[in-house]
This record gives C-alpha cells, structure tokens and sequence, in this order.
C-alpha cells in the first residue's frame, strides 16, 4: 500500500489514537520516512496534544476554589439540615405509627390485660419498680394517690406487673401511655 | 472502575471515591467537596472551553457541581465518576451558552465547510517541545488564545478527548454525536491548532489567525 500526502493529513489523528489498519499504518510510516512536510506535521500535531493535555494547561481564576467552597457550603448545608429535618421527623413518625401499632395491637392481641380499658404501656422499663395490689388492675407509682387497696399492696419490677396483666397507672404513669400523650 | 483510589488529599482517612459516595449518599454531605476537589479545574476547564469567558466559566462549573451534588443518587458505579462530572458540566455550559450568548457570533472557522478535508497550510518545523515551555505564562496564553479560535463544535471534542482525557466513545456520548463525528472533528482541531501554533513554537509568534482550506499551499 502507497499513500499520498493528502492521504496521510486525513488519518494522522487515527494514527496519534492507533485507531488505524495495520497495513495503513505502515504504509503511513513508510511516507513519514520519505516527506518531510507530513513528518513535520506529525510532529506538531503531537505537540499539540501534548502540550494541551499537560495538566498545567489548565488555569483557573484565582480565587475559584475558595468560592466554590463557600457556594457548596451555602447551598448544600441548608439541604443537609433539611435532610435531619426530614430524618427527625421521618423517625418521630415511626416512633408514633410503631406506638399506635404496639398499643393497638397490644389492645386486641392481650386478653389476658386486667382491664379491657386499660392501655398497655409503651417502653416501661422492664426493672422499673412499681406498686400493684392485689385486686387492681394497673400499676402505680408508689406515691401515686391513686393506687386502689393500699391494704394489700406489693412492689414488683414492671415487667414482672406486665405480664400479670397490669396496665400503667393513667396518672401516675403516663408518659408510657402514647395514646394519652397524643390526646 | 469507580473504586480507585483518586488524588484525594486526606491520608488520614485514604477514602477512595466509592466510599465517599455511598457516605455522601448515607447524609454525610459535607464530604462532597472532597469528593469533587480533584476535578475541580477540570470541571472549570471543561465549562470554559465552551463558554470562553471565566466569569461564565466559573458560574457554570458551580453550578454543575450543585447540579452533581442533587443527582448524586443517580450515578451509576459502571461509569468513571470524572466523567459523570464532566459530563453534567458540559449540559450545563451548553445550556448556559444557550441561555446567555445566543446573541454571540462563532469564530469565522466555525462556519467553515466540515464536508471537505483539511489541508495543513504551515509546514513549520516543531519537533520538539523544550521541558520548559508551558512554565512561561506567555506561552500558555497563545495556546488558550488558539484553542478559542476554534469554532465550538471542534473546541468542545478537542478539550474532552485531548484535555479531559475522555475517551472517544465518552465524548461521543458526552457530546451526543457520533464516534466518527467526533474522530472527523478531533482531526481538524488538532491540525487547526498545530497550524496556528507551529510558526511560534517553531519560530517566531504569528499575529494573524489564519485557517485556509481545500487550497494546498504549494
């Protein structure tokens, strides 16, 4: 294969890329070694992606990455904060749907509740100590006024009042009621 | 591959680009600026060649990495996150120009026929480039001064295949353009810019810009 200069100019980027057929390649090394014009032409258009591809080649404003720090942070910290926002309030639901949905099912699936009134309570803690007496049917604080029978009651952990089927005091412990809190 | 470890400056925590994407992902924005602070001036760079103009530039690249920041949840691990980077860059620039420079007249080689082939017009001899050359500012503004003379659609294939290192099917894909479109136009920059450069670096500086086509200068 013989190529002409006109030839060689149309696929000297292919060459630079190695994008070309190697029967053409060597017939285009063949013409470097013979022209000087296409050889030149060679050199410069390599030069040319050289020096463009040195990183150095790239200015930047002076300043630049100071202000783009300062626009990232101004637009995107607010976004962040609404994304806690979001976080907060999407974990505040879960808490109150999966409350209602304890309480709830807790009130349909625990017959063995004292009272069919009464609300189990949501996150008592299980070594908690409270007062029960024997004939009621929640649990108390032990000032709570309104414990019923003070003659026969006892002090137990709340766990163990749970699964006796007491239900929280609606006074005295009301913070583990969430149906109450909502109300 | 996504997960190579870039030229984040922070051996404290060698977090390569993978990590801080999912963290990114995870609520920890404030890693985001780390996670683009190796690209930064080639994002800059990329919005430049298209806008030429750095008040322009600049705008623009921030707004691309706001724009990289909002969709990071829909990059894809199959794809180099630098060309994700670059890429949302030049929709940006491109949209800009559009928005606020419809008015502007392209360089007169931008309406040069693209059907003929180029014929180099300067056989200057320029073999070599001293170690040197691009250390003078001199010589790195005749090259940006060159390098936007050329009409958009050879400026943009040359900065992403020869500047951003894309390759030619990223800055096909990039571009919306063929392969061949860009391959037929990444040819005509680099001798466009090899004519306008060779005489200075070979010599002495041209002051005239000067394309000539379909005429052999011999």
């Amino acid at each position: 294969m013989v190529v002409n200069c006109e030839q060689v100019w149309q696929e000297i980027s292919n060459y630079l890329e190695d994008d070309i057929d190697p029967s053409l390649r060597a017939a285009m090394e063949v013409h470097f070694g013979q022209c000087d014009r296409c050889r030149s032409v060679l050199e410069g258009t390599r030069n040319v992606i050289e020096l463009y591809g040195d990183e150095r080649m790239i200015d930047v404003p002076l300043g630049f990455s100071y202000r783009l720090q300062r626009r990232l942070e101004e637009s995107i910290q607010p976004t962040r904060r609404g994304f806690l926002g979001w976080m907060v309030a999407a974990a505040a639901a879960v808490v109150a749907v999966g409350s209602f949905e304890l309480a709830r099912s807790s009130i349909f699936r625990q017959p063995d509740l004292r009272s069919e009134h009464a609300q189990p309570g949501v996150g008592v803690p299980p070594e908690m100590m409270v007062v029960v007496s024997t004939d009621g049917k929640l649990f108390h604080a032990a000032a709570c006024p309104f414990i019923h029978d003070k003659a026969h009651v006892r002090s137990i952990v709340a766990r163990e009042a749970l699964k006796e089927g007491y239900a929280p005091c609606a006074r005295c412990m009301k913070k583990y009621l969430p149906l109450l809190r909502l109300s | 591959m996504l997960g190579e470890v870039t030229s984040l400056n922070n051996p404290a925590e060698q977090l390569n680009e993978e990590a801080l994407i999912r963290r990114i992902r995870e609520g920890e924005h404030e890693l985001f600026y780390e996670l683009i602070r190796p690209y930064e001036r080639r994002v800059y760079s990329a919005a430049f060649a298209i806008l030429r103009n750095q008040s322009d530039a600049e705008d623009a690249a921030q707004e691309a990495m706001l724009k990289a920041f909002k969709h990071i949840g829909q990059f894809r691990a199959e794809a180099r996150f630098s060309t994700w980077l670059i890429q949302i860059t030049v929709n940006e620039a491109r949209m800009w120009r559009r928005k606020e420079h419809a008015h502007l007249v392209e360089p007169i080689v931008e309406r040069e026929d693209a059907e003929g082939n180029y014929i180099p017009r300067d056989f200057a001899d320029w073999r070599e480039i001293p170690s040197e050359t691009l250390e003078r500012k001199e010589i790195r503004e005749k090259l940006a001064e060159a390098l936007e003379s050329l009409g958009h659609i050879y400026r943009e294939v040359f900065v992403l295949r020869d500047m951003q290192h894309l390759s030619i099917d990223e800055t096909a894909k990039t571009l919306g353009i063929s392969t061949a479109s860009v391959k037929t136009r990444l040819l005509r920059a680099r001798l466009m810019l090899r004519d306008l450069l060779a005489p200075g670096l070979g010599g002495t500086w041209s002051t005239r810009l000067h394309f000539a086509k379909g005429t052999k200068p011999w």
